[in-house]
């Protein structure tokens, strides 16, 4: 399988479930500060650190709901601190008002969703992939996002200190979706040697106090970040802002800033968009999938080629923004695309944008809390061969 | 010049968005003189707000200033407290902003008696979205969604904080602005969550509504309207009910002043006692 980015793994091999290595990894990349509230199927992640934090000299504290999970996040990482929380659906959607807020005033966070079947409290303890549109529109407003999706234990390890770094290098929230199976199935990890991690740092201000912008249109569109109590005073808000942070209606600087906050994921997608193909060259048929989905998805094309039919797999481990070039680049080659995914069609619509008509583009989803299986994605597949 | 002439911010567009008349000119400027008696670094505060008339005193002042959602600014102060608590961290609230939909954030916060200092400015309406019912208007009062008068009854923000276990508790006025000045340096100071309710005069809105008349109206209406705590605390050792009916008076003064135990410290102390049987050989390098 050809990777386009990874973390060297060669450390010691452990027994992880998703959840746990979700927070191996953001303890490796230099997490701080956690606040959230119990739900499942995430809790297992605010239980470790409640245990792990303190011992590292960092901070977690149970709030009295999401939203303020999602507003202590803020503050602590605007005090300088690498900060996360977890949720799954419902919790997520209570973050979106000051998620919407971290993406505007460009402050660095993770948040993790780990997706059950819903909608409304729906399959507490069962899988679902229904929030992956949520994740790139559930806020308010016109932003950028980026969102993860790992599809294994370790990669959710990895995935997780990827989500750090891109906050940190980005200026900007950074969303971690597993789904329910992969944040509470267990795997072989390979941690990684705390050498072996690239991690990545908030650019910090070398300006006198006087002549700092927080919002200055920097030649790389990502304006260095003081941390509140350094010394430098500057004002944050969520109302739009001129570059020294201060409200403005003036058209001129509401577009430079939207513009900008847009520019510095679009110009970077090349940097972003992690994603692996797989037996994809020669493939007639090519399958989309994340998370637990593609899982079964991978060994659907296994089976398949081993039966003659081409089949390859495309999985988004960046599912926003969305690996479009990927998809491009087959786009003419396939003969048709097969997106499978535990919903009720979502990825599904970015794909057939994208394809527009030069293949042919199909939905297969299931929404009833179980796994799709290989079996019934090679039937699909054989049925309509 | 006065003291608030050297924490305005040179580089912020003036005028500021209130409208003449209002109160909460005179309540930041108590906020501000309290944090110069007290010789705060101005490096060291930071002053957050939610959403309102009230929210947008921060950008005036030169602060670190932070202008959150609406409601949900003592959730922003509880996480930058915990990350840096050597800093002075104060909210400045509207009473709708803290009391409805920051209702939740508002009574944990003075459960957590966590060492912030929030500022109440109660203009008993939503001023900014311009003169809806709050959960402080009183009952039998004009909003605009309270055409037939509000049979809503009102909270009592000092009561509630002092019952949620808030362990500093005062309310002023914008009349007595010295006393108000008082009580914030007070609450500033004191180590725990502190609440300083500030009753404010709205004579565009509330005030119009009502038909209070002016700012001097409305203000005069303060004057002889607000009754100290200590005349009335007789009363209340006689009453069954501690609120007691107060016929619509203000009462002003101290509710609550006590040292108990606080949030931010115990966490750290608790950190501490970890690591250093982590120094006594048990836990991973
Ligand atoms: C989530 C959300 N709901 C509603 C609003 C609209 N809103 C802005 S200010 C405000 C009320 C402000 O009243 P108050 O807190 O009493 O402050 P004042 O303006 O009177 O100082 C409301 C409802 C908002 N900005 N965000």
């Amino acid at each position: 399988m050809r990777t386009k980015k990874s973390i060297k793994t060669n450390g010691t091999a452990r027994l992880l479930q998703g959840n746990e290595a979700c927070v191996h990894g953001a303890l490796l990349a230099g997490v701080r500060f956690f606040a959230g509230y119990p739900i499942t199927p995430s809790t297992e992640i605010a239980e470790l650190l409640a245990h792990e934090l303190p011992r590292v000299g960092g901070v977690f504290v149970q709030m009295e709901d999401e939203i303020a999970g999602m507003g202590a996040v803020i503050g602590a990482s605007l005090a300088g601190a690498k900060a996360m929380t977890a949720t799954s659906g419902p919790g997520f959607s209570l973050k979106q008002e000051n998620l919407g807020y971290a993406s505007f005033t460009e402050v660095p966070c993770v948040i993790v969703n780990v997706m059950r079947g819903g909608p409304s409290t729906g399959l507490p303890t069962a899988v679902g992939q229904g929030d992956i549109m949520q994740a790139r529109w559930g806020t308010h407003g016109d932003h950028p996002i980026i969102a993860l999706a790992p599809w294994s234990v370790n990669e959710t390890l990895r995935l997780t200190i990827q989500a750090f770094n891109f906050s940190e290098k980005y200026r900007t929230p950074v969303i971690l979706l597993l789904d329910e199976v992969i944040g509470h199935m267990r795997e072989k990890v390979n941690m990684p040697k705390k050498s072996a991690i690239e991690v990545v740092e908030r650019k910090r201000p070398d300006v006198p106090a006087h002549a700092y912008q927080p919002y200055e249109m920097t030649a790389d569109l990502v304006p260095p970040f003081a941390d509140f109590g350094s010394g430098y005073r500057y004002h944050v808000t969520g109302l739009a802002h001129d570059q020294w942070g201060f409200p403005t209606t003036r058209p001129d600087e509401v577009k430079s800033l939207v513009s900008r906050l847009r520019d510095k994921i679009e110009n970077n997608r090349a940097d972003i968009c992690l994603s692996e193909e797989y037996r994809c060259e020669d493939a007639e048929h090519i399958l989309v999938a994340v998370g637990s989905a593609a899982r079964s998805a991978r060994e659907a094309v296994e089976q398949a080629r081993k039966k003659g039919i081409k089949v390859g797999l495309i999985r988004p481990l960046t599912v926003w923004p969305f690996p479009r070039r990927l998809v491009l680049h087959y786009a003419p080659l396939a003969r048709r695309f097969v997106v499978v995914e535990l919903n009720l069609g979502q990825i599904v619509l970015e794909v057939e944008r994208l394809v527009a008509g030069k293949a042919k583009v199909e939905s297969l989803t299931r929404y009833d809390g179980e796994l799709i299986t290989p079996a019934e994605i090679i039937s699909r597949l054989v049925e309509e061969e | 010049m006065s003291v608030i002439h050297e924490y305005i911010r040179s580089t912020k567009k003036f005028p500021h968005l209130w409208c003449p008349g209002c109160g909460y000119g005179v309540g930041l400027s108590a906020l501000v003189r309290a944090i110069d008696s007290l010789g705060y670094s101005r490096n060291d505060v930071i002053l957050i707000s939610g959403i309102g008339c009230a929210a947008r005193a921060p950008v005036y002042v030169d602060f670190n200033t932070l202008h959150t959602t609406h409601g949900r600014a003592l959730s922003f102060a509880t996480g930058i407290k915990l990350v840096k608590p050597h800093l002075h961290v104060i909210v400045i609230m509207g009473d709708g902003d803290a009391l409805a939909i920051g209702g939740n954030h508002f009574i944990h916060s003075c459960r957590r008696n966590i060492d912030l200092t929030a500022i109440v400015f109660n203009n008993r309406i939503y001023g900014m979205t311009g003169g809806q019912c709050s959960p402080t208007t009183p009952k039998g009062d004009r909003a605009t969604t309270a055409p037939y008068d509000n049979f809503d009854t009102s909270f009592d923000i000092c009561n509630l904080a002092v019952g949620a276990g808030a362990s500093f508790v005062a309310r002023g006025t914008t009349y007595y602005a010295k006393q108000t000045e008082r009580f914030i340096k007070m609450a500033l100071a004191h180590k725990g969550f502190s609440v300083v309710e500030v009753i404010s005069q709205c004579p565009t809105i509330y005030g119009r509504l009502n038909k209070m008349g002016g700012p001097v109206e409305m203000l005069k209406w303060q004057r002889d309207n607000a009754i100290p705590l200590e005349k009335v605390r007789q009363r209340w050792s006689d009453s069954t009910d501690p609120a007691g009916d107060l016929g619509g008076k203000i009462l002003t003064g101290i509710f609550v002043n006590r040292e108990t135990s606080e949030f931010v410290s115990e966490y750290y102390a608790m950190v501490a006692r970890l690591n250093g049987s982590r120094k006594n050989g048990e836990a991973k390098t």
